[in-house]
């Protein structure tokens, strides 16, 4: 049983505050990966939890355990950073077999992890060698390997794969979460790479600025994400964002986009009713956006500025009044640059976004963000 | 910038058809081409210049050593060490008070080595790894010491030993020798010590080890070799340094001392082969530790 608990975590230095007032839990054997952009406090986040960094308030759990005060050596964890950080004057079976042997396990013990641990990432032929005579993905294995030898049931990595280039990156994404799956260790992973944290997590937290803005299911946060900032960060292009007018028309809300009259989900009726004549932005991904190339009386008409053919979808494009959006269609759709298309919003896809507080309006909004 | 768009220009040629000549370029590139090429001669003539005026010496140093006493009292001097004899060092070896303070030099270098070196690695570990309050003004406070001249320290240490009652003791030198390198020296080993990335002892300190494993098993293996180039290099400025060992000794002087004491009684052949007696270690030296040295001067070894 190895659930990590953080409790009101705050980490300063010297003025300014890293990680501020931040509580998580991750349950045993979960994936959870912390995303956010550099500067967010997610690797100092981490780093408090390996104990490479004290917190300066608050209380760190691992299973029953306060390890807040404790030495990372006593904190029964193991880590894979973000250079490797492999042992250059040791050869690779002495790296893996590290941690083993500063605990003192017995020597066929030793080897028999080593060799287990190897051959979960595919480099048992390499055991003789040294660092420096193994590429960049070599060593990473090394670093995963020297991690899960150890048998610790945490496992902590810092941007483990961003020194990969992108194949090999793509390769090792879907590598490492069938190991994790695997060797069930109670993982933090670090990223600032959104489609990382998307396709891997069994849950994100998307941090920004020291805290924890949202922490849920990878689907969740794309579909619903907490706030304006989520919403602009996660997914390919982020989520489009577009200036309305709440207006009550026959006791129903209603929101106009310029001309353009959008009719809100009876769910949503009493929280966009509240705020009636105000602003509010709609956010749309544009891959929920229907595209049509005819007119329709619930469909807006708009300017299709730049097509970006990708392959399994063609990307647009679009202005709408001040707003430029993107709209992905099926690659046969027939549209040029410059052409009118005709796009409709499914109600049950839009996210509305207050603009003041920059939250999203759901009505069940407290079940998006965990409780302390 | 001029050049280097020429030179795109150029490659697009080549890849197009045949090969294409310097002489079949427009006139101002060939001018361009020609005037670099004279540049690089000009650097070359010049680092040429500089290593012969360091070499020369050396050389000359080095063959009259190797010659016998006769062909080096004659004139002029021979170019090279033909007929060769080990007569003039063997003759130096053997002169009176040599061999004692070869000894001397050898004990008082090996100790200012250990002292130096059992100093400097924790002060330049701490420098190079901790953020503790004054560690600017610890750093400049090393150098300090070398802006007094060590002719002004030398004769109020000389009392003060006296005082003490170490005056002429091969200790003492050896104690002095150590706070003349010690700045050189931990400069030298904290900028060995911040070549060795952190991640690697975070690492180590989460595999199990404490903040002194962590040094033992995974820091110092991978300083030992700069480590290592600097306590040589101490030894060699120990080995060479020559004014504090005249002031602070009489009877039990270093090899530097005595030679300069014999200097305008003794003959050219004592002469040459006390100087290329005393510069072997040096020239070792410069050999296998040149690399570790540059890291001093922040450029990376690999």
């Amino acid at each position: 049983m190895a659930e990590i608990r953080i409790e009101n975590a705050v980490k300063t230095f010297g003025k300014v505050v890293a990680v501020n007032q931040v509580s998580l839990t991750v349950h045993d054997q979960e994936f959870v990966v912390l995303l956010g952009p550099s500067g967010c406090g997610k690797t100092t986040l981490l780093r408090t939890v390996a104990g490479l960094g004290m917190v300066d308030s608050g209380r760190i759990m691992i299973g029953d355990r306060d390890v807040t005060y404790l030495p990372p050596k006593d904190r029964n964890i193991s880590m894979v950073f973000q250079g490797y950080a492999i042992f250059p004057h040791m050869n690779v079976f002495d790296n893996i077999a590290f941690g083993l042997k500063m605990k003192r396990a017995p020597k066929e013990e030793i080897a028999r992890r080593v060799r287990e641990a190897a051959e979960l990432l595919h480099i048992e032929e390499f055991l003789e060698r040294f660092p420096s005579q193994l590429s960049g993905g070599q060593r990473q294995r090394v670093a995963v390997a020297r991690a899960i030898a150890v048998h610790s049931g945490v496992l902590l990595m810092d941007e483990p794969l961003s020194n990969l280039d992108a194949l090999l990156r793509l390769r090792m994404r879907a590598e490492l979460k069938r190991l994790l799956n695997e060797i069930k260790a109670t993982t933090i992973y670090v990223t600032h790479d959104q489609i990382e944290a998307l396709s891997m997590g069994d849950r994100i937290a998307v941090m920004r600025n020291g805290e924890i803005l949202q922490f849920d299911t990878p689907t969740r946060v794309y579909d619903v994400p907490a706030d304006r900032f989520v919403a602009g960060f996660i997914g390919t292009p982020p989520m489009n964002f577009l200036e309305g007018q709440i207006r009550r028309e026959n006791g129903t809300p209603c929101v106009m986009i310029g001309d353009f009259a959008l009719a809100p989900i009876p769910e949503m009726h009493e929280e966009l009713l509240k705020r009636d004549g105000r602003s509010i932005i709609v956010g749309i991904r544009a891959e929920n956006m229907e595209t049509l190339s005819e007119p329709a009386p619930d469909a807006l008409r708009v300017q299709v500025l730049v097509v970006e053919p990708l392959g399994s979808q063609n990307l647009l494009t679009i202005q709408i009044g001040e707003d430029v959006i993107k709209a992905s269609t099926h690659p046969d759709f027939p549209v040029a640059p410059n052409q009118d298309v005709w796009i409709r919003f499914p109600g049950d896809k839009i996210r509305w976004i207050d603009r003041e507080t920059g939250r999203t309006i759901v009505p069940d909004l407290e079940k998006l963000v965990s409780a302390p | 910038m001029r050049l280097a768009l020429q030179r795109r220009g150029l490659g697009q040629l080549q890849h197009g058809a045949a090969r294409v000549r310097v002489r079949d370029l427009p006139v101002e590139q060939q001018r361009a081409i020609r005037a670099r090429q004279l540049r690089r001669a000009g650097t070359y003539a010049v680092a040429i210049a500089v290593a012969l005026w360091i070499l020369l010496p050396i050389w000359l140093i080095g063959t009259l050593a190797f010659s016998a006493p006769a062909d080096v009292r004659a004139y002029p001097k021979q170019a090279a060490p033909i007929p060769f004899s080990t007569e003039t060092m063997e003759f130096f070896l053997n002169a009176e008070g040599v061999l004692p303070a070869t000894r001397n030099s050898i004990v008082v270098a090996g100790l200012t080595l250990l002292l130096s070196t059992a100093i400097s690695a924790p002060a330049g570990y701490a420098i190079a790894r901790y953020f503790f309050r004054g560690r600017d003004a610890y750093r400049l406070s090393i150098l300090a010491v070398r802006a007094f001249p060590i002719v002004i320290l030398a004769v109020p240490l000389a009392v003060t030993f006296r005082t003490v009652g170490i005056y002429d003791e091969v200790y003492s030198v050896a104690l002095m020798h150590t706070a003349l390198t010690l700045p050189t020296t931990i400069l030298v080993v904290s900028s060995v010590f911040a070549s060795v990335p952190r991640e690697l002892e975070e690492a180590a300190k989460v595999f199990g080890c404490n903040a002194v494993e962590a040094f033992w098993r995974v820091v110092l293996p991978l300083a030992l070799p700069g480590v290592a180039a600097s306590a040589i290099f101490t030894f060699v400025m120990s080995w060479n340094e020559v004014f504090a060992a005249v002031v602070l000794t009489l009877e039990n002087r270093t090899l530097p001392a005595l030679i300069l004491y014999n200097l305008d009684k003794s003959g050219d052949p004592f002469k040459f082969a006390g100087g290329f007696f005393m510069l072997v270690p040096s020239l070792i030296f410069i050999f296998f530790v040149r690399r570790y040295l540059f890291n001093m001067w922040g450029q990376i070894t690999k």
